[in-house]
């Protein structure tokens, strides 16, 4: 079987008591693209997006196989997935500042020394245009700012695929049309594949090349 | 039609009701301090302190042992704390798995058992002719007869710091699993997962900052409680020479009554030392708080070691294990007929129960009453303030109300209960009912207030709106809407109260006047060299009544109420 760089899903299916949550899934996401998934609420959608990040909890059971760049998902741990997850609320943590919350997302072994990370922060702050705000409170952001953070924090943690769970949801349209093109700016410019969960059609049509309707097996 | 009164026209019995509560809570303690302030400046007319002297002081200080008295409760206070804050907060950041859950389990009903109770089972357990010793005797450690050291009771208070760790630690961990969902923590966790952080480090660096915060009160609460404990200290603290708070009581409850002067001074060094560790227990937090926002940050991602992990399991299990054989101990004592060492069991026999079978039921009587009485009257004043702030549209919730709930948890009870209990005997009501359940509502009502206030605020008010809008009165809605629907919180929250009044022993001897005898004040009595089968009775019983009572209400919140 070839290698194929991106994110491919195999007849990928969630069970719950013994039951499919969605018809089993084949998808392929190439580098730099997005893939976006609708469907009724309650199908799945967001379960699908824990399950390719190792973050679904017990009762669900996993069927089928998922691969990032050519290697198998199933059975890593989270944390060596490489899998950036940016969910609808931007969790900035409220105990950091803006600057701090981007230095969660920065290894360790990217930049050890303090005047070093601080150089990659300052840097990322002016990719999404907040220069300044390094040492301000994540409270005192708009809202379209604590999207931007949350964006570039997942990217700073050099992420090898990106999973978006309805990541524009709570945004006004003019800050979700900006959103769109920033995500998709990062995400071409970074080469990462993307599958984004989402209910609005807007969102689905900018931004994705492919589209899923996640149906209900039963 | 018959007009509703408006949010104004109500006010003034919000006003009264917010009054009552304040005097129930600040008027005895603001008193008691008061009636200890005096003397310890010499004035105390009643046994002829009539003039302002430093002379108490001078005494004080001239009382040899003072300052390590001080120091020992300085340092079991604060080491207790600290230790039972990191093992709590260790054991929710070493992942999620089943272990977790299980110690959860087995944790919480510990927190229910009264510190006394607890107290007198570690001794029977770590003691030199303990069920420990014995089981280990003599195959593994030679002893024949009881070995020599001299634990608990030791100098530095090690067993002190012991017992109370394993008391506070559930405590914590339970108050810290009812703030979890206030702090995200779940989606938290997946966030930093998600960023390749070990679910370890992901805990400590995303969640623990946020809620060590949110655990700031109830943390001053088990600090002050470590420096000013006097039960636990009594049974399981050094004796030469004790903590300050067991002096203080031996100075108050000396026959010769000037040494209340000299007892008044230390009880308001008492308050002292207690801000001084609430102060060092502060700005500990605060150079900590900075080291974290630091730590948080630096990017590392790796959590300790497997062995790390295994030893805090193990530590936890250990204290798991310490407090389920402290309560098996409490059982075997109480059935032993006569135990030689190094039996490890001994023979049985209910002697002690049948012996002292009327005079227990008298004492366990005495307590119930007052454990329900108390946690009646404070669901009741609870549930009215709640209702009250409800109906205002007010956040009561603030940081004034929580200040006033806050102060008889805070300040040391050694330190205000006498002053009220002198001040009870200068005007007669020393050793009267009322009195003595006014002193334990004031340590209940905090409790079940605050195991009340969340649940009654995050009651969805549409319930109340729709049945107004169906014509109900206020107090129909109250009754047949907002209490059926709270009936699980209500029941909890009065369980809660009858373990808070079932574990209090100052209130109970102080203001009692020695008219009423308590298990709490009983076991305390007995631990001091009395009979070990019937001290054994005495704090099992003392363990059953709140354990019973959170049964009781867990049993009574499943039943459906018929609506009539």
């Amino acid at each position: 079987m070839s290698k194929m760089a991106g994110l491919e899903l195999r007849e990928f299916c969630l069970f719950l008591k013994g039951e499919a949550l969605f018809r089993p899934l084949t998808i392929s996401v190439e580098p730099g693209e997005v893939a976006a998934i609708t469907g009724p609420s309650g199908c799945g959608k967001s379960s699908l997006l824990l399950a390719l990040a190792g973050l679904l909890e017990k009762p669900f059971r996993i069927a089928g196989e998922a691969l990032l760049d050519g290697r198998p998902l199933n059975g890593l741990a989270a944390e060596a997935r490489h899998m950036g997850l940016i969910f609808q609320d931007p969790l900035l943590l409220p105990h950091l500042n803006v600057g701090q919350n981007l230095a969660f997302g920065l290894p360790r072994r990217r930049a050890a020394k303090r005047g070093e990370r601080w150089h990659l922060i300052e840097e990322a702050l002016r990719q999404i245009r907040l220069e300044g705000f390094a040492k301000r409170d994540p409270a005192s952001l708009s809202g379209g700012q604590r999207a931007r953070v949350a964006l570039m924090r997942s990217f700073l943690s050099e992420p090898r695929a990106l999973l978006l769970d309805e990541p524009f949801a709570s945004l006004d349209p003019d800050l979700r049309k900006e959103m769109r093109r920033f995500l998709a700016d990062l995400l071409a410019a970074r080469q990462l594949p993307a599958l984004l969960v989402t209910h609005d059609r807007e969102d689905a049509e900018a931004l994705a090349r492919q589209r899923f309707l996640l149906k209900k097996e039963r | 039609m018959r007009s509703r009164p408006t949010a104004d026209r109500r006010r003034p019995w919000r006003i009264l009701l917010a009054s009552v509560i304040s005097t129930l809570l600040l008027l005895p303690v603001a008193s008691g301090l008061v009636a200890i302030l005096l003397p310890s400046f010499g004035f105390m007319p009643a046994i002829g302190g009539e003039v302002f002297t430093l002379a108490p002081w001078r005494a004080l200080w001239a009382e040899p042992g003072l300052w390590r008295a001080s120091l020992l409760s300085l340092f079991t206070g604060l080491s207790s704390a600290a230790i039972s804050f990191a093992l709590a907060m260790l054991l929710l950041a070493a992942g999620r798995s089943w272990i977790r859950r299980v110690l959860e389990r087995l944790l919480a009903p510990l927190v229910a058992v009264p510190h006394i109770a607890l107290a007198v089972g570690l001794v029977f357990l770590i003691m030199p002719s303990g069920w420990l010793a014995r089981l280990l005797s003599p195959w593994a450690s030679g002893w024949e007869r009881p070995p020599a050291y001299a634990f608990p009771n030791d100098g530095d208070g090690l067993a002190l710091i012991l017992g109370l760790v394993v008391k506070e630690t559930p405590f914590l961990l339970l108050v810290a699993l009812a703030a979890l969902p206030q702090v995200k923590e779940r989606q938290r966790l997946r966030m930093a997962l998600s960023l390749g952080y070990h679910p370890t480090t992901a805990w400590l660096k995303a969640v623990l900052p946020d809620l060590a915060r949110r655990l700031r009160l109830p943390l001053f609460a088990v600090v002050a409680y470590g420096v000013s404990n006097v039960e636990m200290a009594i049974i399981l603290g050094p004796s030469t020479p004790p903590t300050l708070p067991v002096l203080i009581l031996e100075w108050f409850n000396d026959p010769d009554l000037t040494r209340r002067f000299l007892g008044s001074a230390a009880a308001v060094l008492q308050l002292g030392l207690v801000g001084l560790a609430l102060l060092i227990w502060h700005l500990a937090g605060q150079a900590g708080w900075r080291l974290w926002r630091h730590l948080a940050s630096d990017g590392g991602r790796q959590s300790g070691k497997t062995a790390v992990l295994a030893g805090l399991y193990g530590g936890q299990g250990t204290l798991v294990l310490l407090s389920m054989l402290s309560l098996a101990s409490l059982l075997v004592w109480s059935f032993a007929a006569s135990w030689r060492f190094p039996a490890a069991l001994p023979d049985w026999g209910a002697e002690t129960w049948i012996r002292h079978g009327d005079g227990l039921l008298r004492i366990t009587a005495t307590t119930v009453a007052l454990a329900a009485a108390s946690s009646l009257l404070a669901l009741l004043l609870s549930l009215a303030a709640l209702e009250s702030e409800a109906v205002g549209r007010k956040e009561a919730g603030g940081r004034g109300a929580l200040l006033i709930l806050a102060v008889p948890l805070l300040v040391p009870q050694i330190a205000f209960l006498f002053g009220g209990a002198v001040l009870a005997a200068q005007v007669g009501l020393l050793g009267v009912w009322p009195v003595l359940l006014w002193g334990h509502l004031l340590f209940v009502l905090p409790y079940v207030y605050l195991a009340l206030a969340g649940p009654y605020r995050g009651l969805d008010p549409r319930y109340a709106a729709m049945a107004a809008s169906l014509g109900k009165s206020r107090l129909s809605v109250f009754l047949k809407v907002k209490l059926p629907l709270l009936k699980r919180p209500v029941l909890t929250a009065a369980a809660i109260g009858v373990a808070v009044s079932v574990a209090l022993y100052l209130p109970s001897v102080l203001l009692g006047g020695g008219r009423f005898v308590t298990l709490a004040s009983e076991a305390v009595t007995l631990s001091s060299g009395g009979d070990r089968r019937l001290l054994a009775v005495t704090a099992l019983l003392q363990a059953a009544v709140p354990l019973l009572a959170l049964w009781l209400a867990a049993f009574c919140a499943k039943t459906r109420m018929t609506a009539p």
